[in-house]
C-alpha cells in the first residue's frame, strides 16, 4: 500500500508542474498586456514601460515563470491590483461557500440517485424502470443553467417558497444559510443524479444475479435488506468512482450556479475577475482550482485503492 | 452541468436491449428535429422572418401574434427569428468545435494506439494535463484572455474536446490493431500509412462519429453556459445561451423569453444525445461480434 501511495504521489509532481506551466502560459502568452490593463486610461508608452519593468514583465518568459513559481511555492499568489486583496485571502474567504455547495449537492444527488437505482434494478425492465431510465437520459440533456432557471421560476417566482439569490454565512444563521443553499445545491444535484443512477442501476442488475443474493433470499431475509445492504455493498466502488468523476463537473457547475444564485464562492470570484480583467486573481484562482482538482483526484484514487486491494497490487 | 468529460463506459445491458429494438421511432424523431433545426438555421435569411435585431420599443414583450409568432423580447425584437438566428451560432460552434477535436484527437489517438511506445506515453500524458483542469474553468480562462469572439470560442472548445476524442480513437485502434485483417495487411507488406488510412481509419471512424454527435451535444451546452454567463459570444449576436440569460431578467413578467430558447436548446441537445447514443451502441468495437 505504501509503495502504491508513493508511486501515485510521485506522479502528482509532474502533473502539478504541468498544471502550473499551463496556467502561466495561458496568462502570459495570450494577448493582453497586464501593464495596459492596470494603467487603463493613464497608459502612456513611458508609464507602461516603467510598470513593465517594475513588475518584471520585460524579462524573458522562463525567468518570469520561475520567479512566479518561487513565490507560489512560498504561498504568495500575488495581490489583486483592483481590490488589494491577496489571492490567498480571496480564495480562503470564498472556499467554504463553494465546498458547502458541492457537498450539499453531492448528498442530494446520492439521496435521489441511489434509491431510484435500487428500485429500478429490483424490477429491471418494468414500467418504473423504463420510465426512470428514459427520464435520466432526458435529464442528461438539461444543462445546469436551464434547471437553475426552471427551479428559480418554480420555487422563487411562482411558489415563493425559497429565495432566488443571496447568501448568509452558516455561522450567522444556519437555517437561513440552508434556505439560500437549497436551490443552488438542488440545481447541481439535478445535473448529477442521472449519471449515478444509470451506472449504479446496471451495476446492481449484475449484482442481483449473484449466488449470494439467491442465498440471502433463500434465508428469508427481507427484500429491502437484501437490496439496500447486501446488493449495495459491492457497488460502493462504483459510487466512489462516479463521485470522483463528478468532481470536475461539479466545479464547473458550481461556477455557473454561484453566478446565477449570487453565492460568494470561488466560481463567482473567477467570473468576477474575468469581468473586471483582474488577471492576477484569475491566474491564481485557475492555478488553485487546477491543483485542487488534481489533489482531489489523487484522494479518490487512494480511496479506490483502499476499497479494492486488486488495484494497489496492479491487477485491475 | 455537462462538460467535455463524456463517459466512454458503456452500459452493456442497455446497449443490447437497444440494439434488439433496432433504431426505433425516437431515433427518427430526433433525426428529423436535427434536420429541421439545420434547415431553418441555414435558410434563415430566405425565410420570411422579421430581422432579429430590429427593435420596436412599442412592442416590448408582446405576446404571441400573427406578426410575431413567438412574441417579442424585452427590446421588442422578434423572438422566433432570434431563436432561429441563435440556432446558427449554437450549431456553428457546436459542430465546428467537435470537428477540431475529432480531427486532432482522432489523429493523435490513432497514431498513439498504432505505434504505441514513447509516443503513446507522450500523447496520453499531455492529454492528462489538459484533463487536469475542470474543462469549464479552462474554457473561461482562455476565452477571457483571447477575447470573446465566435472563432476564439470555437477554437478553445475544440481544443478542450481533443482528449476525449483521443481516448475513443486510441481505444478503438488498440482493439482493431490486433485483428486479423490488420495483421494480414502487415504480412502483405502494407506501409504504416496505408494500414492507418485504408484499414484502420474506416473502422475507427464509426465509433468516432457516434462520439462526435455526443460531443456536439456537450459543446452546445458549454457554449450555452458561457454565453449565458455573458462570457461567450459577444452581443449583439444572440445565441440560445445569451437569450436564456436575457430572459432570466424578466422571469417574473415574461418567463417564456427564457423558456422558448431553453426548449429549443433542450430538444436539440436531447436529439444529438439520442442519435449519438444509439449509433454508439451499434458501433462499439468492443461488441463488434464477428
Amino acid at each position: 500500500m505504501l509503495l502504491f501511495v508513493a508511486r501515485k504521489f510521485l506522479y502528482l509532481i509532474p502533473v502539478l508542474i504541468a498544471v502550473s506551466l499551463l496556467t502561466f502560459c495561458i496568462a502570459s502568452l495570450l494577448p493582453g498586456d497586464l501593464a495596459y490593463t492596470i494603467l487603463g486610461d493613464q497608459a502612456t508608452p513611458e508609464n507602461v514601460a516603467a510598470l513593465r519593468h517594475d513588475m518584471g514583465l520585460d524579462q524573458p518568459i522562463w525567468v518570469r515563470y520561475f520567479g512566479w513559481l518561487g513565490h507560489v511555492l512560498q504561498g504568495d499568489f500575488g495581490r489583486s491590483f483592483r481590490t488589494g486583496q491577496t489571492v490567498l485571502q480571496a480564495v480562503t474567504e470564498r472556499l467554504p461557500v463553494s465546498f458547502e455547495l458541492m457537498i450539499l449537492a453531492e448528498i442530494m444527488c446520492l439521496v435521489i440517485g441511489i434509491p431510484l437505482a435500487i428500485i429500478c434494478a429490483a424490477r429491471s425492465g418494468g414500467v418504473f424502470d423504463r420510465f426512470m431510465t428514459g427520464a435520466a437520459f432526458g435529464m442528461l440533456s438539461v444543462p445546469t443553467f436551464l434547471s437553475a432557471i426552471l427551479l428559480i421560476y418554480l420555487f422563487a417566482v411562482e411558489l415563493r417558497w425559497l429565495p432566488a439569490t443571496g447568501y448568509v454565512p452558516f455561522g450567522e444563521d444556519p437555517a437561513a444559510n440552508l434556505r439560500f443553499m437549497m436551490l443552488p445545491a438542488l440545481t447541481l444535484a439535478l445535473a448529477e443524479w442521472p449519471g449515478i443512477m444509470r451506472v449504479l442501476r446496471s451495476d446492481m442488475i449484475a449484482t442481483l444475479q449473484e449466488d449470494y443474493i439467491a442465498l440471502a433470499k433463500a434465508k428469508g431475509l427481507k427484500a429491502s435488506r437484501i437490496l439496500f445492504v447486501h446488493a449495495l455493498k459491492p457497488s460502493s466502488l462504483t459510487l466512489v468512482t462516479i463521485t470522483g468523476i463528478n468532481i470536475g463537473r461539479l466545479i464547473g457547475g458550481a461556477v455557473i450556479v454561484e453566478t446565477i444564485f449570487a453565492l460568494p464562492g470561488i466560481g463567482r470570484l473567477l467570473v468576477g475577475a474575468i469581468g473586471t480583467r483582474d488577471l492576477i486573481i484569475l491566474q491564481g484562482v485557475v492555478l488553485l482550482v487546477g491543483a485542487g482538482f488534481v489533489l482531489m483526484n489523487f484522494i479518490v484514487d487512494m480511496l479506490y485503492a483502499t476499497l479494492d486491494p486488486r488495484i494497489r497490487h496492479g491487477h485491475a | 452541468m455537462a462538460t467535455l468529460e463524456l463517459s466512454i463506459d458503456q452500459d452493456v445491458v442497455e446497449a443490447s436491449e437497444r440494439r434488439g429494438r433496432r433504431l426505433g421511432l425516437l431515433f427518427w424523431i430526433a433525426i428529423s428535429w436535427v434536420i429541421f433545426v439545420f434547415a431553418v438555421a441555414i435558410f434563415a435569411d430566405v425565410l420570411p422572418l422579421p430581422s432579429p435585431t430590429d427593435m420596436d420599443m412599442l412592442e416590448k414583450r408582446a405576446p404571441f401574434s400573427f406578426v410575431h409568432w413567438l412574441g417579442t423580447d424585452g427590446l421588442g425584437r422578434d423572438e422566433l427569428s432570434r431563436v432561429i438566428y441563435g440556432a446558427r451560432i449554437s450549431l456553428v460552434v457546436g459542430i465546428c468545435a467537435p470537428i477540431i477535436g475529432l480531427t486532432l484527437g482522432g489523429a493523435l489517438g490513432m497514431l498513439a494506439g498504432y505505434f504505441r511506445g514513447r509516443f503513446e506515453s507522450l500523447v496520453v500524458g499531455s492529454m492528462d494535463v489538459l484533463l487536469a483542469f475542470p474543462p469549464l474553468i479552462l474554457a473561461l480562462a482562455v476565452t477571457a484572455y483571447l477575447g470573446q469572439s465566435i472563432p476564439n470560442l470555437t477554437f478553445v472548445l475544440g481544443l478542450l474536446s481533443v482528449p476525449a476524442f483521443m481516448r475513443v480513437a486510441r481505444a478503438a485502434t488498440l482493439t482493431l490493431a490486433r485483428r486479423e485483417f490488420v495483421i494480414a495487411a502487415q504480412a502483405l507488406g502494407a506501409t504504416h500509412a496505408r494500414i492507418l488510412l485504408r484499414e484502420l481509419l474506416p473502422n475507427v471512424m464509426l465509433p468516432l462519429f457516434a462520439f462526435f454527435l455526443l460531443g456536439v451535444a456537450v459543446i452546445i451546452v458549454v457554449e450555452g453556459a458561457l454565453s449565458f454567463l455573458g462570457l461567450g459570444v459577444p452581443p449583439p449576436i444572440s445565441s440560445w445561451g445569451s437569450m436564456i440569460g436575457e430572459g432570466r431578467q424578466s422571469l417574473e413578467m415574461a418567463p417564456r423569453l427564457a423558456f422558448i430558447p431553453a426548449i429549443a436548446m433542450f430538444l436539440t441537445v436531447l436529439s444529438f444525445n439520442l442519435v449519438g447514443d444509439t449509433l454508439r451502441a451499434l458501433t462499439d468495437p468492443r461488441q463488434g461480434a464477428l
